[in-house]
């Protein structure tokens, strides 16, 4: 059996009715699996990124989904990319960080940057926009060794020099 | 008293309607003092939260605040919302606390100081609330569940200088409000 690769495909720009079935229906007549995928409007764009597995070449995919870019109002990219491990999960402890105030550049990369320090790992990451109000949501994972208490007394240092509020709790999931 | 018997006719002054601040400002997301639920301020406070709170279309609870005062004061009443099982009618309380809280669930809550933007939250169905009245300053201990109880937590979490943004349970639990006309 050939060995089944990974391609990942972005497809953004001028939303519409029907984007997602056109992208789809391309790849699925290359006989490829979608594996993973995500799509919203970013400021009224469309959005979406995906993996898919199948023993195809992302130019095959590319001339596949050419339909999509022929007006110039979306934009199509498609790479290989490798097979990845899951995510080790033992010994990582899941948070929701929130943070919002006053607009101003450089909120998100203030915050990450104490996360990082602290080898936090963004897994899931929200941003609004909504007149002043700017809000970031971010689901995040700490070393279970991690200090979650210092970690967010850190964040909300580095919220305080940019006058936004930053909270860090656990995240509670209900295991049914 | 039981809270369910009190009205804002008890606090012996009219309310006035104030204006309702918006995120980002600041007074939101500080922790509110402490007051003497029987000073005359703390008292027209508490008419003025009610009477804004009434004119509020959807309003069903106000911290003050969300008025632009610093005080650990709020108005709450559910008594007209869907969602309500238990309700106390409309009723203000100074310096409450959560003395119990069970049963979470998630909700989907907005707030008139983030009109664009609704979130889920986890909150306790069933809760025990002490709290001071405003004017008598009598210790009251409120009992309630359902929409009651997340107004409550809500407001409480305003005293504290929490958003329900502070709340959501992820990156996917924060949405725009959607109005479709």
């Amino acid at each position: 059996m050939e060995p089944v690769s990974l391609i990942a495909v972005t497809v953004i720009g001028h939303d519409r009715p029907g984007i997602i079935a056109d992208a789809t229906a391309g790849l699925a007549g290359l006989g490829l699996n979608l594996e993973d995928s995500t799509m919203t409007l970013l400021r009224g764009h469309f959005a979406m990124m995906l993996i898919c597995s199948g023993d195809r070449s992302p130019d095959e995919v590319r001339d596949a989904l050419a339909p999509l870019t022929a007006d110039g109002r979306l934009q199509v990219v498609a790479a290989a990319v490798p097979g990845e491990d899951p995510a080790d999960v033992l010994g990582r402890r899941p948070y929701v960080l929130t943070v919002h105030g006053g607009d101003r550049p450089g909120i998100v990369s203030a915050v990450t940057r104490v996360l990082a320090a602290a080898g936090g790992n963004v897994t899931d990451l929200t941003t609004r926009l909504t007149g002043d109000l700017y809000v970031a949501v971010a689901e995040v994972d700490l070393p279970a060794d991690a200090d979650a208490d210092a970690v967010g007394a850190s964040l909300r240092d580095a919220g305080a020099e940019l006058g936004v509020g930053v909270t860090l709790r656990p995240q509670e999931t209900d295991v049914l | 008293m039981s809270v369910a018997d009190w009205t804002e006719a008890d606090l012996g002054v009219p309310g006035r309607v104030l204006t309702v601040v918006r995120a980002p400002a600041a007074g939101l997301s500080s922790p509110s003092p402490l007051v003497d639920p029987s000073a005359p301020e703390v008292v027209q406070l508490a008419a003025d939260l009610v009477a804004t709170m009434r004119v509020s279309p959807g309003c069903v609870g106000l911290a003050a605040n969300q008025v632009g005062v610093a005080a650990h004061v709020f108005a709450v009443d559910v008594s007209q919302h869907p969602k309500t099982r238990t309700s106390h009618g409309t009723f203000v309380l100074c310096n409450a606390e959560v003395v119990e809280a069970t049963r979470k669930e998630k909700g989907r809550e907005g707030c008139m100081s983030v009109p664009d933007l609704t979130g889920d939250v986890k909150r306790a169905t069933r809760l025990t609330v002490r709290g001071r009245l405003p004017g008598s300053g009598e210790e009251l201990v409120v009992e309630t569940d359902a929409f009651e109880a997340r107004a409550l937590q809500h407001e409480i979490d305003h005293c504290a200088g929490y958003l329900f943004l502070d709340r959501v349970a992820g990156a996917h639990a924060v949405f725009p409000r959607q109005t479709y006309l």
